[in-house]
């Protein structure tokens, strides 16, 4: 029996759709026990939308007004503590699972696997390295507990309709209060959010200004579409840093994706390869982005952008 | 004394087209340009930074591998680190026992921050700082685009999936820094020079007690599958069609 506990992401009352996906990952283990760690300042709405999860067999809840804003030092030592009796312990490989997991196998004296894509056996697994340009296959030590974050590109979400138990668990691990949240900035817009949106359209360097990005913007509410950038666009200040795509940003999977005066450096390729459909707008016909396009059209975005729309 | 450590690890060159070895032992490495990883490189132009704006005395400069390292430290030397220690090891090493390292470093050096890439882009682990923390039972601050010195506290921005989180975590502390927190400065001829007169020590890895005996087997490494390259359309009536025609629009 591979006994999963999987940390639960989530905010304003809300489960992050990465949870779904880490449940995919933990049912893929052979003998499989699915649990949920929620950790929250007053976690029943989270815990109860765990609980729907296929596959999920029981919430553990935790609600402590520590626990929110989620923050890695206060949240490790409780995820430690849960994981007694578990063979493995799963987190999303958003920036929520990259900063604690690492942490919490730490303390549990854990190896980690970053970013699993797929999963061979109960100790096997593949992950990309070198910006995806390999595909890396591990093996963990079967005598001693895992620590991994799941890359959530690869892994379709659990569907509904479980019913999972909810339990209340109440811990007596000391809390550190050297850690404090001060704010969080956020673009609050109504567009699709950027890691799970079936269509994204993203902007480069081309674009040429921040102005210029609004042209990216309004193409993408067009088509009801997330908004991405490259790192060039990101550097240059035409676009948020959370919309990054690509090695060192977000790593995506939608089914339609639009990558306007992207040339397409390998780092902007890993985060897009797992795309259903790419289209590639590009003025330079050598550019790397029309290699991996499965439509390419050669021209000045400037002129082709308004002509899609009308067209749509 | 207010001490700055930085880590180092050399890794392929970002520009660097990298291939898989046809036997999957490993990814070519022969003749390849070798570098300071870029996370790192950040790590140690803002060390340089809060030092110049006199919230820091000293940097020091760690890396762990093998001999060769010593190149990517006297570059770290040149970019104005105060000196360098190599932890030599020839044998591969994982985070977890980078951790336990640098946790023997720190316990030497006692410093008041420790300042790591977030990732390294050749195993794109995004373990190493993390795991420093919880061991050394310290603060966190991962992701880091703005860092402010005040006292006994730093308060840090964070580049998170949300947008930009600021927190505040007393010090000593570990952070790890992103892409946007600065840009690393180049390193001039003269600084080369200067930086052969300062101290760069070697110690092994086994001294520190610690075992690079790595918890990961390594089974192979394959070349990622490709994507069919695709057709190039005319226009964007063409364009659309197609798009209509697969039902996408």
């Amino acid at each position: 029996m591979n006994r999963v506990l999987v940390v639960a992401e989530h905010a304003d009352g809300r489960l992050n759709a990465s949870v779904a996906k880490c449940v995919s990952c933990a049912a893929s283990l052979p003998d499989a026990e699915i649990g949920i760690a929620v950790l929250a300042a007053s976690g029943a709405a989270v815990a109860s939308a765990a609980a729907e999860l296929s596959g999920v067999s029981r919430v553990l809840l935790v609600d402590h007004p520590a626990n929110e804003p989620a923050l890695a030092a206060v949240l490790a030592p409780q995820v430690a503590r849960l994981a007694e009796g578990h063979t493995h312990v799963f987190g999303p490989s958003t920036t929520f699972g990259k900063d604690l997991m690492p942490r919490v196998a730490a303390l549990l004296g854990a190896p980690q696997v970053s970013d699993v894509m797929a999963v061979l056996s109960a100790q096997r697994f593949r992950r990309p390295v070198y910006a995806g340009n390999a595909i890396l296959t591990v093996e963990a030590p079967a005598d001693r507990q895992l620590v991994a974050t799941v890359r959530i590109a690869s892994w379709q979400a659990a569907a509904g309709g479980g019913r999972a138990t909810v339990e209340r668990v109440t811990l007596d691990v000391a809390l550190p209060n050297h850690t404090r949240f001060l704010s969080v900035t956020a673009a609050s817009n109504d567009r699709p959010d950027l890691q799970t949106a079936a269509r994204v359209v993203s902007g480069g360097r081309a674009l040429g200004s921040a102005e210029n990005f609004a042209l990216i913007q309004r193409f993408a509410d067009r088509i009801g579409a997330a908004v991405g950038a490259s790192r060039a666009a990101v550097d240059a200040g035409y676009a948020p840093n959370e919309l990054q795509v690509g090695q060192t940003g977000k790593i995506i999977a939608p089914e339609l994706y639009f990558a306007i005066g992207i040339s397409g450096a390998i780092q902007h390729l890993t985060g897009i390869k797992d795309a259903r459909t790419i289209v590639a707008i590009n003025k330079d016909a050598e550019a790397p982005i029309f290699e991996v396009a499965d439509y390419g059209l050669v021209g000045d975005l400037f002129t082709l952008l308004p002509e899609i729309e009308r067209q749509l | 004394m207010r001490r700055i450590l930085i880590g180092i690890k050399r890794v392929i060159d970002y520009n660097v087209r990298v291939r898989v070895r046809p036997d999957g032992s490993g990814v070519v490495t022969d003749g390849v340009k070798m570098s300071i990883n870029p996370f790192d490189e950040i790590a140690l132009e803002e060390a340089l930074r809060i030092k110049e704006r006199g919230a820091a005395d000293e940097i020091v400069a760690i890396s762990l591998g093998p001999e060769d390292t010593l190149q990517q430290l006297r570059t770290a030397l040149a970019m104005g680190a105060d000196r360098a220690i190599l932890v030599r090891t020839a044998a591969a090493i994982e985070a977890p026992a980078i951790a336990r390292a640098l946790l023997k470093l720190v316990e030497r050096e006692s410093p008041t921050i420790v300042i790591l890439g977030k990732q390294a882009i050749d195993d794109d682990c995004n373990q190493t700082g993390q795991m420093l923390a919880a061991l050394w039972n310290r603060p966190q601050a991962t992701f880091a685009s703005k860092i402010e010195i005040d006292g006994e506290k730093a308060r840090v921005t964070r580049e998170v999936d949300a947008g930009l989180e600021t927190i505040e975590v007393d010090l000593p502390a570990v952070i790890t820094t992103d892409l946007r927190l600065n840009e690393p400065r180049y390193v001039k001829l003269p600084d080369i020079m200067r930086a052969k007169k300062k101290p760069l020590d070697v110690i092994e890895l086994a001294s520190l007690g610690v075992e690079a005996a790595p918890d990961l087997k390594v089974l192979k490494f394959e070349p990622p599958p490709q994507r069919q390259k695709g057709i190039l359309v005319k226009d964007a009536a063409e364009l659309v069609a197609a798009l209509r025609h697969k039902g996408l629009v």
